[in-house]
């Protein structure tokens, strides 16, 4: 198939920036986005042009490195995918179709379709984790039951690949459903109870330090989360926040 | 205020928002169970109405909870102002092409729009009635028992025979009815209150209080106005 | 260079970890204050290193060349983590899974690091559930275990299909508290340049900023390398775009011994290809093979049918198919290690009996599974006389509870539902199984340089079993390595910080840049890729599943060419000061267009079959590998050489002592 693609360029971090149009051709159904987006690199290397910056590395959904804004929507129009799962069969012969990079102003464009993610690192760091030593002096692994549902809920929120899908599609640019992914696995995980305090707080506190968006509850972040990533996590954090912050001194 | 300990993070100023917004829909569910006494025949209403406002604007708790209510406005309104400016903040490049509605309801992302809406009526509607209520002087009306008493009831009643200011009412009420299809809900949701055993419930409870309380309120005017 | 030393420490196997932790040089924790740590690479091996490292103390600065470290490929590993843990008690020890390692690993594997992986194997369970990591559990809240290919026990632990995603979060969050620390330096988007040696010992690297396009100086009294494998080295595998050997391969430039090239994994169950256009392969988890079956049709007839499409899988009898690894090895069935069913599946593929357009794919068959678990799920809802239709729809939900994910990604790529109609798959290039050579203590022959995880040679031989990656990743980072380390740096605690302005890093950066400038000066007219997928061609077709002399000498030769033409012809676009992905490929490519010679080179030496080496020379009449104990019982590792086809070969000879070298048999 034919496709006209329309694409943010932008030479870096200072440059403005526009969208472009792209003509390619010789698309198939069977390739995925990126490959259509090699065709279109190869295509603008041939011709000396300097070829699209975008991200993406394991190409099985994973890694969450791939961050496109596809015709309006983080990742394309399909649900529960990431960019590079995306296949061009979705699109049809003619089709224009924009390319754009995640747009906040916690995750800044690096070039093209890049952009700075490590606002989320910070997150993480911020408390993100639980504090035990990796000296291998831990207890068995089966000295504390943990209730099947618990621990299934918690591997559901740990599903989140950091992609930034939900900042990208939040009208908003909020920054909830990942914070909140992480606070849930770990609230819901008896590993994780003694630090839940600090950690709903230290964390919510970095997100608003970067300068992600207000949530509010459009529910956006999840429909375009590519591991579909349940509102209840938010709804979890809240609680956690709330007990955190009129408890912990 | 906005690094107050009320909007210090962007959590709190949900908490907030949440807790003023539900105030204000039980605000509704009051105010329209008292102004249901206008669709009685006009000579029972005048009485019952005009009974009932003295009421409200004297008794020390229902003052306490009026004043309440004029904070929770004020408050609502600033905290959703200040949200929609740091969120706009967020986002400092647009996107050229999006299509949100392939994500969310048009109602959750118009909170701020539907709200000025609200805000706008809110000022006519409290000019023309609380405004001559407390400050201008209106003719006056004598209680069953004697007492006299501002004839507010009148005022209302002229103001529902005047069909601009109707239809002004009862179009009025259609942002409301969005704002809340979103909000009520919404406020569970930011209050951590997330249970797949009551999601429905809540939700189903936002829907219909929703319809039910703008239409309630829509209805008043028009009864008055076509029927006495 | 000196003779390799493994030091491998004295006495009986199981007690030589505890004996070597007691006899080893320690550094007080006062001084570890003193002593910087680089670390290259953030997957398993590399964040669990990096975080433990500056858990104890020690000043560390860790890269990898993606956004943030949770992004290394080990998130894409699917299966499990094998563990000893014997939780089901089905006879499960560290012995049995040392033994399942080395037998699995066909007797090319060094015995004592093997049977030390299986011992802290159990550690590593322990502590990434303390970690929280969400493992599954069973209804009574203790953790779950499914079963891996060549073995007869269950003793994996696994989060659905997202078992490397949940370990690595683990470790990248036990990482990112230590960053929050100030303990480690995360440099994300840098890629390692060059090794810096300085008297003889590896004391710093060139890195450059991938932003930016700086290059940087870095010092340090000890540089670990855990950048996994080499796969990429064939264009399509199931590597990440950006998996790369560069950093080995400065490391072996600079006197590292790369050890047993040729030892690749080929992985059975993959999505096979569909096009020219492709960029990578899909994995289809080894856990799949629990409950799926393997099969191609009897009749090459209906072959034709299936791929002109006129008939279906389904459509196929039960009498006309062929449960090839059912028949052939009886006792493991579909469990067979992964080399021996990649082989039988090329074997019944080459025989004509492929089932796609392109000819290279067999069939992977839940049909019988979802009835199977149909029927328990009638049972256990009490039904009676349940439907035809009731029982698949049951199966299928138990299907998909197990590999709902799985499932979910097949159809996302092929437009296939996996739920209906069988599943095809085809091997696929996956794991590395060689690498940088290193003693017992995870160094290589270079002072103060280590490998740890997919980047070193050491656990699994010639070839690995399922969900044994992520426990040697881990177990090298979390358990081994941080010990180890300590020994070589407790020479250091006086050395001071590290000078770059030296002449060694002067001219490493030197060189660097030389090798830049030349790339995108070069002005040529093809594209990094063209010359990667030509590499990937003849790696695929001359040193792929089986290999022959003739083919190996071919590709030695069509390798040096594409290299030559490369570095004449070869066009990268923009500049090197800025953000540029295709001046990063290219750097990578052309290490892979040395190092497919040496891989070569590698596998023509052998001349003996073993695990994922496959000689057509060396097999037995039943087409099983046959390997030559007398001659080929020993470790392969290659002295850098201009020519990489001229490297010169070490011999690290393989001792016995606990196991009885027997010709693998899965019948």
């Amino acid at each position: 198939m034919k496709l006209t693609l329309k694409i943010w360029r932008q030479s870096g971090p200072e440059d403005k920036g526009a969208m472009k149009t792209y003509p390619v051709e010789g698309i198939d159904g069977d390739m995925s986005f990126l490959e259509m987006m090699d065709v279109l690199n190869e295509q603008l290397i041939e011709q000396g042009e300097e070829p699209v910056a975008f991200d993406h590395d394991c190409r099985e959904g994973i890694c969450g490195m791939c961050s496109m804004y596809i015709n309006g929507q983080a990742h394309g129009p399909k649900r529960g995918v990431t960019t590079c799962q995306l296949h061009m069969r979705s699109f049809k012969d003619g089709d224009t179709i924009y390319i754009e990079p995640w747009r906040s102003k916690a995750f800044p464009v690096v070039k093209d379709l890049v952009v700075d993610r490590s606002s989320f690192d910070r997150i993480i760091q911020s408390g993100g984790f639980v504090s035990v030593n990796t000296s291998g002096n831990t207890i068995d692994a089966n000295a504390t039951p943990i209730e099947k549902e618990n621990a299934d809920k918690a591997f559901d929120a740990a599903t989140c690949i950091g992609c930034g899908a939900c900042v990208a599609s939040c009208k908003n640019a909020s920054a909830m459903l990942f914070v909140s992914a992480k606070v849930s696995q770990l609230s819901l995980l008896p590993q994780g109870d003694p630090e839940r305090k600090s950690r709903a707080l230290n964390m919510v506190n970095q997100m608003d330090e970067e300068g992600f968006g207000n949530c509010t509850n459009t529910g956006a972040c999840s429909v375009e989360c590519p591991k579909e990533i349940s509102l209840e996590n938010i709804a979890r954090m809240n609680r956690e926040f709330l007990k955190a912050s009129v408890s912990k001194e | 205020m906005a690094n107050s300990y009320f909007l210090k993070n962007s959590l709190t100023k949900k908490y907030w928002m949440a807790a003023s917004g539900l105030f204000l829909c039980i605000f509704l569910l009051g105010h329209l169970a008292g102004n249901l006494q206008l669709l009685l025949p006009p000579e029972k209403a005048k009485d019952a109405f005009n009974a009932y406002a003295l009421f409200m604007t004297t008794f020390p708790a229902v003052k306490i909870l009026s004043y309440l209510t004029y904070f929770s406005i004020l408050f609502h309104a600033f905290d959703g102002i200040l949200l929609t400016i740091e969120n706009n903040k967020a986002r400092p490049v647009n996107y050229a092409y999006s299509k949100p509605s392939a994500n969310s309801a048009w109602t959750s992302r118009y909170m701020g729009i539907l709200g000025t809406a609200i805000l706008v009526f809110l000022v006519i509607h409290l000019w023309a009635f609380w405004a001559g209520m407390h400050f201008r002087s209106i003719p006056t009306y004598a209680l069953a028992d004697g007492t006299i008493v501002k004839d507010l009831y009148s005022e209302v009643y002229n103001a529902f025979k005047n069909l601009p200011y109707v239809i002004l009412y009862v179009v009025c009420m259609i942002p409301l009815g969005l704002h809340l299809s979103h909000g009520f809900a919404s406020a569970f949701q930011s209050w951590g209150l997330n249970h797949a055993k009551y999601n429905n419930l809540i939700s189903m409870t936002g829907i219909a209080f929703s319809v039910l309380v703008p239409l309630g309120f829509a209805a008043i005017p028009l009864v008055v106005y076509f029927m006495y | 260079m000196a003779k390799l030393k493994s030091v491998t420490p004295k006495g009986a196997l199981k007690d030589q970890w505890t004996n070597h932790k007691n006899d080893i040089n320690l550094v007080n924790p006062a001084n570890k204050r003193l002593i910087d740590v680089i670390v290259i690479g953030t997957g398993l091996a590399g964040s669990s290193a990096a975080a433990s490292l500056a858990e104890m103390g020690y000043n560390v600065k860790a890269f990898c060349f993606q956004d943030t470290p949770r992004r290394a490929h080990s998130i894409a590993a699917q299966g499990g983590i094998n563990a000893a843990k014997n939780y089901q008690n089905d006879g499960d020890s560290t012995f049995r899974l040392f033994y399942d390692t080395i037998k699995g690993g066909d007797y090319r594997s060094r015995e004592s690091n093997t049977y030390r992986l299986a011992e802290v194997s159990a550690n590593i369970i322990d502590q990434c559930v303390a970690q929280g990591v969400p493992f599954a559990r069973d209804y009574g809240g203790l953790l779950d275990n499914r079963s891996f290919g060549g073995v007869l026990v269950s003793r994996t632990f696994y989060a659905k299909g997202q078992t490397g995603q949940q370990l690595l979060l683990g470790a990248y969050s036990a990482l990112s508290r230590q960053v929050a620390k100030g303990k480690v330096t995360m440099y994300t988007r840098h890629e390692m340049m060059d090794v810096v040696m300085v008297d003889g010992k590896a004391r710093g690297i060139i890195a450059r900023n991938l932003i930016t396009g700086e290059l940087e100086r870095h010092g340090a009294h000890a540089v670990v390398l855990c950048s996994g494998g080499y796969g990429n080295v064939f264009f399509l595998s199931t590597n990440a775009m950006g998996s790369n050997v560069s950093a080995a391969w400065k490391a072996h430039k600079k006197g590292a011994y790369f050890a047993n090239p040729c030892y690749t994994q080929i992985h059975p169950t993959c999505i096979p290809v569909s096009g020219d256009h492709q960029s990578k392969l899909t994995l289809m988890s080894e856990s799949l093979r629990n409950d799926g079956r393997i099969w191609v049709p009897k009749k090459k007839e209906d072959c034709k049918a299936i791929i002109e499409k006129s008939k279906r899988a389904e459509d196929i009898p039960e009498e006309d198919r062929d449960y090839y690894l059912e028949r052939r090895y009886p006792s493991f069935g579909n469990l067979v290690p992964r080399d021996v069913a990649s082989r039988a599946a090329k074997e019944r593929c080459d025989a004509g009996f492929g089932v796609n357009k392109t000819g290279n794919a067999v069939f992977l068959d839940f049909a019988s599974a979802i009835v199977r678990y149909g029927k328990l799920e009638a049972n256990i809802k009490n039904v009676k006389n349940p439907t035809d239709k009731q029982i698949k729809e049951w199966g299928r939900a138990v299907v998909k509870s197990k590999y709902g994910n799985l499932f979910d990604m097949y159809k996302q790529i092929t437009d296939d539902d996996p739920y209906f109609t069988a599943m095809k798959i085809y091997p696929a290039v996956h794991y590395t199984m060689g690498g940088l050579w290193v003693d017992y203590n995870l160094m290589t022959n270079v002072p103060g340089l280590y490998a740890c995880g997919e980047a070193n040679f050491s656990d699994h031989g010639a070839n690995r079993l399922g969900a044994s990656a992520l426990m040697q990743g881990l177990a090298d980072g979390y358990f081994v390595l941080p010990y180890t380390i300590g020994d070589y740096l407790s020479k250091d605690i006086r050395t001071g910080a590290i000078d770059t302005e030296q002449k060694a890093f002067e001219e490493a950066e030197q060189n660097v840049q030389t090798r830049i400038d030349k790339l995108i000066n070069n002005n040529g007219t093809k594209s990094v890729d063209h010359f990667h997928k030509r590499l990937g061609k003849v790696m695929w077709d001359k040193v792929g599943m089986a290999r022959n002399e003739k083919g190996l000498k071919d590709a030695i030769k069509e390798i040096t060419e594409i290299r030559e033409d490369f570095w004449k012809n070869v066009k990268v676009p923009g500049s090197a000061n800025a953000f540029n992905p295709e001046l990063d490929k290219a750097g990578r490519v052309a290490d892979f267009l040395e190092l497919g010679e040496l891989f070569a080179q590698d596998a023509l030496d052998r001349k003996e079959s073993c695990g994922g080496h496959f000689r057509e020379e060396y097999q037995t009449k039943e087409g099983e590998a046959l390997r030559d104990d007398k001659k080929y019982a020993y470790v392969a590792a290659w002295e850098y050489n201009e020519v990489p086809s001229k490297a010169k070969l070490h011999k690290e000879e393989l001792t016995f002592k606990e196991v009885e070298l027997k010709t693998r048999s899965y019948k």
